[in-house]
């Protein structure tokens, strides 16, 4: 089985974001970069069928020159190879122009299945499962806890609102994972030295033949008004329990109206 | 004046209050027209009304529900072509995004997910990095297709005729890749939903193990609201996964927020920053979480939230 399994380096988390005053797009520079959590899980699940039913996993990132990182990191996981799409023309992407460079590249590079994590922890739009799917033409099974393959057929258990669908579909598809579905496991020591020799390759977006005029900035179909800081929260009460402090805690709710 | 679509959610014959909230956006850009996919819409149309609904269109067919997303962004991209909307409101649930997603592709339009506000120009405002930034921005090509956070509006009344208009229900071979075999609903009882509850209580580590969470459980249902959870929780497994509320869970805006136990790890506030008021009772006084608090008491959970739900008991005389 052809697994790809796409992969975003995103700002840590626990570093301050922020966007550039100048185009109003990530500022990658000013924070950490790892690999997006969810995309930990994609990766697990990717080996874990890879070793159950046979076949290979690639990674597959878009992102700057700084991304071969996480790439390095992400085979020293254990999969087998990389396609990193790196091109100056890419930066600025909305999620819709991301869509449309990341399922070309598929579309050349083929595949059984693709998976995704849920979403990624700088945009946390969560579509680029629903995005990849109806670009390709495959069935979108996102949001998945639980993955069985027998075959061609896959099924999954869908996160919702209330608890799980259960949804069936064939081969070729599209797959996006929560972090409920596996425990992501920590590159060996061998695996680390393994992942040197792993082949990468390189994408511009002229050899994967992608038109500039779809992608980058310019090419997004949203764009940035304005954007600043949130002013912080007006400081509030807080009170030491003193035997009393579920009865003063009553006293705001009523005071607020909540009760 | 051009229509606003808006996708309905509703569980069969309820229409949920994000519906409403959608509603009292859409009126402000043009004539709202709500979407209405399987069973249920004749049931639905008077709440719809009261709304400012000047139409419902209608596909009734089960098979809308049958199979993930596609059938509903293949309907919506259907009218827009035939109607040209000013503008495609959706919930911003995890299924609405991907709706508007699909939906986005098939239209050559403009996404932006997780609005909290639309103001003039159709400029959307979003909070993002976990709150810490305010971004306005804005669709410039297509059909602006917008999907809104819910409980990030007030709802508010407008007559509307709520026309019912049957459309048609044919779902397309290449709309049925993924099909819905079965559907399993996970205790929640009698709660309202996480992402629409205008209160959510949500505990954390210090909750200590799942038999504890029946105290959070318990200052819930006190105050008639949902339960939350940390990540922490969710992880211990103290607390089922879809109650998560933070980074890499549910985004919650209610009117109040608990946070019982919680320490406030970025990876939490991300997920309820924007809640209007805040409460927190937490034994370690440096938990960043008091940051935002409203109001904070410091103490031991297990004795303050018995003291609380008897004093809210009191107030609400039962």
């Amino acid at each position: 089985m052809n697994i790809v399994v796409c992969m975003k380096q995103v700002p840590d988390t626990a570093s301050e974001r922020t966007l550039k005053p100048a185009d109003s797009t990530l500022d990658r520079e000013s924070a950490d970069a790892l690999i997006n959590e969810l995309d930990e899980y994609a990766i697990e699940e990717g080996l874990r069928l890879a070793e159950a039913h046979g076949g290979e996993v690639t990674i597959l990132s878009m992102g700057p020159p700084r991304a071969t990182e996480s790439i390095r990191k992400a085979l020293s996981m254990g999969a087998d190879k990389a396609v990193h799409l790196v091109d100056d023309g890419l930066a600025g992407s909305d999620a819709l122009a991301t869509s449309a460079a990341i399922a070309a590249v598929l579309a050349a590079i083929g595949f059984d299945l693709v998976i995704l994590g849920s979403e990624s922890t700088d945009a946390r739009m969560g579509v680029l499962a629903a995005l990849l799917a109806e670009r390709l033409g495959v069935p979108q099974l996102s949001f998945a806890s639980k993955v069985e393959i027998d075959g061609e057929a896959i099924r999954i258990h869908r996160l919702t609102e209330y608890g799980y669908d259960q949804v069936e579909a064939s081969l070729p598809a599209v797959l996006s994972v929560v972090e409920k579905i596996n425990e992501p496991r920590y590159p060996s020591f061998k695996g680390i030295m393994a992942a040197k020799k792993k082949p990468v390759e390189t994408l511009s977006l002229a050899d994967a033949g992608i038109d500039p005029a779809r992608v980058g900035l310019a090419a997004s179909a949203t764009e940035v008004v304005s954007f600043a800081k949130r002013p912080p929260r007006q400081a509030g009460t807080i009170v030491k329990d003193e035997g009393d402090g579920g009865s003063k805690a009553a006293e705001f709710l009523a005071a607020q109206k909540f009760i | 004046m051009a229509e606003v679509l808006v996708l309905a959610e509703h569980s069969g014959e309820t229409v949920k209050k994000v519906t409403c909230e959608l509603l009292t956006l859409a009126r402000r850009f043009g004539e709202p027209a709500v979407v209405w996919t399987g069973p249920g819409a004749e049931a639905g149309a008077g709440r719809l009304a009261e709304f400012g609904a000047a139409k419902v269109y209608v596909a009734a067919g089960q098979e809308f529900d049958d199979y993930v997303v596609a059938p509903k962004a293949e309907l919506l991209a259907a009218l827009v072509e035939a109607g040209s909307p000013a503008a495609v409101l959706v919930a911003s649930t995890a299924e609405g995004r991907e709706v508007a997603a699909r939906l986005a592709v098939k239209t050559g339009s403009g996404l932006i997910t997780d609005a909290v506000g639309i103001g003039d120009g159709m400029v959307a405002e979003q909070s993002i990095f976990g709150g810490a930034i305010v971004v306005h921005s804005r669709v410039t090509a297509g059909t602006p297709i917008i999907a809104v956070r819910p409980n990030a509006t007030t709802p508010e009344p407008a007559p509307g005729a709520a026309e019912i208009v049957p459309v048609g229900t044919e779902v397309s071979d290449a709309a049925k890749g993924a099909r819905v075999t079965g559907r399993v609903v996970s205790e929640g009882g009698e709660r309202p939903e996480l992402t629409e509850a205008s209160i959510v209580v949500s505990g954390g580590r210090g909750v200590g193990n799942a038999e504890n969470f029946a105290l959070i459980e318990r200052l819930a249902d006190a105050l008639g609201a949902a339960v939350g959870a940390s990540r922490a929780a969710t992880d211990a497994g103290w607390y089922p996964h879809q109650f998560q509320v933070g980074q890499t869970g549910k985004m919650v805006s209610p009117q109040l927020y608990l946070a019982v136990g919680i320490s406030g790890a970025i990876q939490h506030r991300a997920g309820m920053q924007t809640s209007k008021t805040i409460m927190v009772i937490n034994k370690d006084a440096e938990a960043p979480i008091f940051e935002l608090a409203d109001f904070g008491v410091v103490g031991d959970l297990f004795s303050v939230v018995p003291q609380l739900i008897d004093g809210i008991q009191q107030r609400s005389g039962s």
